[in-house]
């Protein structure tokens, strides 16, 4: 059982949270019509071995997004933060109409 | 009833004043309590307890604690009894009833038995070779009975009348096992202010000083530090509580056995608890196992580890022979015969050794035992119980084993090999053991992070070094806690051996006679299937263990393993610590499923969500579906109805007068904020941004990849504030979805979404005569097609209850849905209902529900099952053209436009009568009916409209193929039925009575 240290919540049961894969995606910006670059965010993963990055979502807590930075071979959990804070920002342009 | 035979006069940990009466077998006995059933067996003179698992051999008490691996007996009878329970661990109680397992027809004379005669064809890969390949049909015909013949105990077949918990536990230390060590650390730790759970498999605290005689110094050290413990209020003591995991995080699997020392549980207590246990460092102190020497008949009943027999003596009083036979390769051996022969039996020490120190000479001069130095046992002699041993010259320098010399009587041979760490709590958190050649057994590899490890387990048997390690661990855990408190554990003075230092002599087996020579007993493997294995080529450690099955049985191989390593190392002639070992896995001890399930069993298997209007429809004798989590009414039988003809009365109904559903498991989500429209345009594949305030829109949603994820309607109260329905199933998804997209990926967006799902309920008033119900019962609402059009939003009170009216139809009726905040919810239902009655209006469920939608060809759940695209619903149109959506660039993927892709088309059967089934699967007329055909159906009503069966489908094409005939195929029913492909909207094509 992991424990994931929330912050804004504490430190917590990994039964209360939901896995969201991997937290290093960044995700093409939604006018960007390149179906390749869709097919890499959405499909293409690392899978590595050592210190990860992984999307938490807390959802019986605080219902937020964390990213948990786990090593998949021991894992040890380094850091928890808020994903609105530590996900890659969407690349640039302008989303939406 | 007989007399205690083996119970001498006095000492022991026994209390003679509460006398447990119990059965074994259909034979009553007496025992006190603290006794082990296995210690009231000796204490009765019963050795021989059980039959092998494979050859029916008699096995007897092998051993004194969890290492036991014959002694399995059934526990309790009927519905309690519990099967393969280790006699030597199963705690005495008054009434304690308990059977042998195994045999039959009895315990003494085995049918099974024959299969000892068989054995060579049961030996190691018998299975294997036997059954694979060509014979394997024979597999088929023979399983049953070798099944029968072969195992151990039954488990009862009716449900378990007891109780079994679940709980979560705390601490910043625990320590695992309550011997020197343990104790010695608890309190170094407790008493420098650390929250300690101190946690001990048997029922009383004091491992390995529990077999120190009663009153000696060791004993006397013991009884103060409890003393000391029970005054500590910062150490929480667990008795009966196995640590049978370690897991990630300093997370710890701990099984409680709260009332397994009763025949019924007290009161409310449950019969086992499972922690899951969250501490911040640990101790393990889970001490070392004796190992056994292994020779010919090595398994008869009356052959036993020295140090058990010792145990037995000194913790329980019982002497379990008078002629004792000692066969042993190391110093430990010498307490047991010297503490025997002080208590009256005639013992003899043989011992591999040839030199044998002086102290332990003198020992056995003093205690009048015959020491018989660079000699060893090369077979056991007897049938139901040992009655001797065949004894013969041994040469430490080659292994040599001498011709027999001579046969030795006894009616107990205790042998003793060394003592093997119990590493298996850190062996499962990876840590390899390493070999240590100077004490012949593993140690474990430097611990990780936040392990402490202190006594035997660390390969130091010195109980007086257990209690300073254990100080020292202890004291060492609780400052790197934080924790400075001062602590002072006293020394264990009173070593009962000084000379343990001796070296041992490795012993893995005595390479004589003929006869079998057991490793792993519990499995009945013997020497000669190690060697079978390695000539046939399992020469690595893994393999050996699979073809053997050696230490895969309940008792993990505690006993076999390092001896059968060391065999199989000596086999490809290669030192131990290149063969390796393999690794121990969770769980350390058997645990009851019960336990690991707790109360999460029958209705509480999981959480069950009702909605408010609940027992208002069990009231009136709805009967209910699951519908995920969601208990929805299903229908509403009137007297003599069933599914069918309720579900086609309800929705005939519906269609003539008016009928009212409960919706409220539908998922609701409050979209608020001054991007609400923006967001929503970016989530739904239609337009969003111009929806006005007071009108809904139905809406589509897709995943990333481009597939449908959910519809719901979205209405528009306010400027800025929103209000999303979900289906009932994806409610939890595609909020989680939203906040992600949110938090993520638009956090330019100022939006907050909220679960309502629980504070609003809502109903659906659908049919002709919906208006006028509602008219006549909600205030401010214009009712009129002009005030309140298709899609229509309006808020209104019924009564003093305020209620949010949208006009939208699943059933394509004239149709509204009404929410009222949960605590009104009920109320506004019986309002409404009882308006009904005005106008002729039913109540209708789930299934009339999905019997107008298909109808009408709306898709549900059956449609949107993650594997389907806008196109493949007919929905393609509602797709946008003029602005970005989440999942619009990968839905253009080839394969989601690929032409041939199954598409939603309405299907009925040519014959009128045919009754249709949904999953059928879906081929052309002459085509042959195998694979998966060309799509499938997916929902199935009997349609009252159509006088006839009709259902929707995914048919490849489908759309191009209206008015073909193909044919379902329904091999689980092994029907096949014509039908005519058709538009999915049968009913009111043209929504006439939707704008009505």
């Amino acid at each position: 059982m992991l424990r994931i240290n929330c912050p804004h919540c504490g430190e917590r049961d990994h039964s209360e949270f939901a896995y969201g894969g991997d937290a290093t995606i960044t995700y093409p910006s939604l006018d960007n019509d390149d179906m390749e670059a869709w097919y890499r965010a959405v499909f293409v993963r690392r899978n590595p071995r050592g210190a990860h990055k992984e999307l938490w979502h807390h959802i019986n807590g605080c219902r937020e997004w964390l990213v948990v930075e786990r090593d998949t071979v021991t894992h040890e959990i380094s850091k928890v933060s808020a994903a609105r804070d530590a996900v890659p920002a969407i690349e640039s342009g302008e989303a939406g109409q | 009833m007989k007399d205690q035979v083996n119970r001498l006069p006095g000492g022991g940990r026994i209390d003679r004043s509460v006398p447990c009466e119990f059965l074994f077998d259909g034979k009553r006995y007496q025992g006190y309590q603290g006794d082990s059933l296995a210690s009231a067996l000796l204490a009765n003179g019963v050795h021989h307890v059980a039959r092998s698992f494979k050859y029916h051999r008699p096995r007897g008490i092998y051993s004194a604690g969890v290492e036991e691996p014959n002694a399995l007996v059934d526990l309790r009878s009927g519905d309690r009894k519990e099967p393969n329970i280790q006699a030597t661990v199963a705690e005495l109680y008054d009434g304690l009833e308990s059977t042998a397992q195994n045999a039959w027809p009895s315990l003494a004379f085995d049918a099974m038995a024959i299969n000892g005669l068989l054995s060579p064809i049961f030996a190691a890969g018998f299975y294997y070779k036997t059954f694979m390949g060509p014979t394997r049909k024979a597999w088929m015909l023979y399983e049953h009975f070798i099944r029968k013949a072969a195992g151990m105990g039954a488990a009862p077949s009716g449900p378990d009348p007891d109780r079994y918990e679940k709980g979560h536990l705390f601490c910043d230390l625990l320590v695992v096992g309550g011997g020197a060590a343990g104790i010695a650390a608890a309190i170094a730790a407790g008493q420098a202010g650390a929250r300690v759970i101190l946690a001990e498999q048997d029922f009383t605290l004091g491992g390995g000083l529990l077999s120190e005689a009663s009153g000696s110094p060791a004993d006397e050290w013991l009884q103060q530090q409890l003393a000391v413990l029970a005054a500590l209020p910062s150490v929480r003591i667990m008795t009966r509580a196995t640590v049978f995991g370690a897991y990630d995080n300093h997370n710890f699997g701990v099984l409680e056995k709260v009332s397994d020392n009763r025949p019924v549980p007290d009161g409310l207590q449950p019969r086992q608890r499972f922690w899951y246990l969250q501490a911040k460092r640990s101790i393990i102190a889970t001490g070392a196992i004796e190992r056994p020497l292994v020779f010919s008949n090595n398994d008869l009943p009356g052959v036993m580890l020295a140090s058990s027999a010792r145990t037995y003596l000194n913790r329980y009083a019982v002497r379990a022979g008078t002629g004792i036979l000692v066969f042993t390769n190391n110093d430990s051996a010498y307490l047991a015969a010297r503490d025997l022969a002080e208590a009256g039996a005639q013992v003899t020490v043989i011992d591999a050794r040839r030199d044998v120190a002086g102290v332990l000479r003198e020992i056995c001069a003093a205690a009048g035992i015959e020491l018989r130095s660079g000699e060893v046992v090369t077979k056991a002699k007897g049938g139901r119980k040992v009655r001797g041993a065949a004894v013969a010259d041994y040469d430490p320098e080659n292994g040599h084993v001498g011709e027999v010399k001579t046969l030795l009587t006894c009616d107990l041979l205790l042998v003793s090999g060394g003592f093997n760490p119990t590493v298996h709590l850190l062996s499962q958190r990876g840590n390899k053991p390493v070999w240590n050649a100077d004490l012949s057994t593993f140690t474990p590899a430097p611990l990780p992070d936040g392990y402490h490890a202190a006594g035997a387990v660390t390969g130091d048997w010195s109980a007086t070094h257990a209690a300073e390690q254990g100080a020292r661990e202890g004291a060492a855990a609780a400052k790197a806690l934080g924790f400075s408190g001062s602590a002072d554990v006293p020394v264990l003075v009173g070593e009962p051996l000084e000379s343990w230092k001796a070296p041992l002599l490795p012993l893995w087996r005595v390479k004589a006679g003929m006869k079998k020579a057991f490793l792993d007993m519990q499995h009945d493997v013997t020497t000669s299937d190690v060697d079978l294995a390695h000539r046939e080529g399992f020469v690595s450690v893994e393999h050996m263990k699979r073809y053997t099955t050696l230490g895969m049985a309940a008792d993990q191989g505690r006993l076999s393993n390092v001896n059968a390593l060391a065999i199989l190392a000596g086999l490809r002639d290669e030192p131990i610590p290149e063969v390796g070992t393999t690794t121990f896995r969770p769980p350390f001890a058997p645990v009851t499923i019960g336990a690991l399930a707790g109360q999460e069993t029958g209705s509480h298997f999981r959480p069950i969500r009702r909605t408010s209007m609940h027992d208002w429809h069990e009231a009136k004798g709805a009967r209910f579906i699951d519908a995920g989590i969601w208990l929805r009414a299903h229908y509403y039988p009137q007297t003599g109805e069933d599914l069918d003809t309720a579900y086609r009365r309800e929705t005939e109904k519906v269609r003539k007068t008016v009928g009212i559903a409960d919706v409220s498991t539908l998922g609701k989500i409050d979209v608020q904020g001054p991007d609400a429209g923006e967001f929503l345009n970016r989530l739904y594949v239609n337009g969003f941004g111009k929806l006005p305030i007071g009108k809904a829109r139905y809406g589509i949603m897709l995943r990333v990849d481009g597939f449908v994820l959910d519809d719901g309607t979205t209405s528009r109260l306010s400027d800025d504030h929103y209000f999303m329905t979900t289906t009932t199933v994806n409610a939890a998804r595609v909020l989680s979805d939203m906040e992600f997209l949110l938090q993520t990926q638009w956090r330019d967006l100022k939006v907050q979404v909220t679960s309502v799902t629980d504070q609003w309920q809502g109903l659906a008033c659908a049919g002709p005569r919906s208006r006028d119900l509602l008219a006549g019962l909600v205030e401010g609402v214009d009712f009129s097609n002009e005030g309140l059009p298709h899609m229509g939003v309006a808020e209104g009170l019924i009564g003093d209850i305020p209620v949010r009216v949208l006009r939208l139809s699943f059933s394509g009726e004239l149709a509204y849905e009404v929410y009222a905040r949960a605590g009104h919810a009920e109320e506004m239902w019986e309002r409404v209902t009882a308006e009904g009655a005005k106008h002729d209006a039913v109540l209708y469920g789930l299934e009339a529900l999905g019997a107008l939608r298909i109808e009408k060809g709306h898709v549900a759940g059956q449609e949107l099952d993650g594997r389907t695209t806008l196109d493949d619903l007919g929905l393609g149109k509602m797709a946008s053209s003029k602005k970005r959506y989440w999942g619009q660039v990968l839905a253009e993927r080839e394969g989601l436009r690929d032409p041939e892709r199954p598409k939603l088309v309405g299907l009925e059967p040519v014959d009128d009568k045919a009754r249709l089934k949904a999953g059928a699967l879906l081929f052309a007329e002459s085509a042959e009916k195998s694979g998966h055909g060309e799509g499938q159906i997916t929902a199935v009503t009997y349609s009252p409209v159509l006088g006839h069966y009709f259902a929707l489908g995914l048919l490849s094409r489908g759309p191009d193929r209206h008015g073909e005939v193909i044919e379902a195929h329904d091999p689980l029913h092994g029907k096949v039925h014509k039908l005519r492909v058709v538009s999915p909207h049968m009913y009111d094509p043209k929504g006439e009575k939707l704008d009505a």
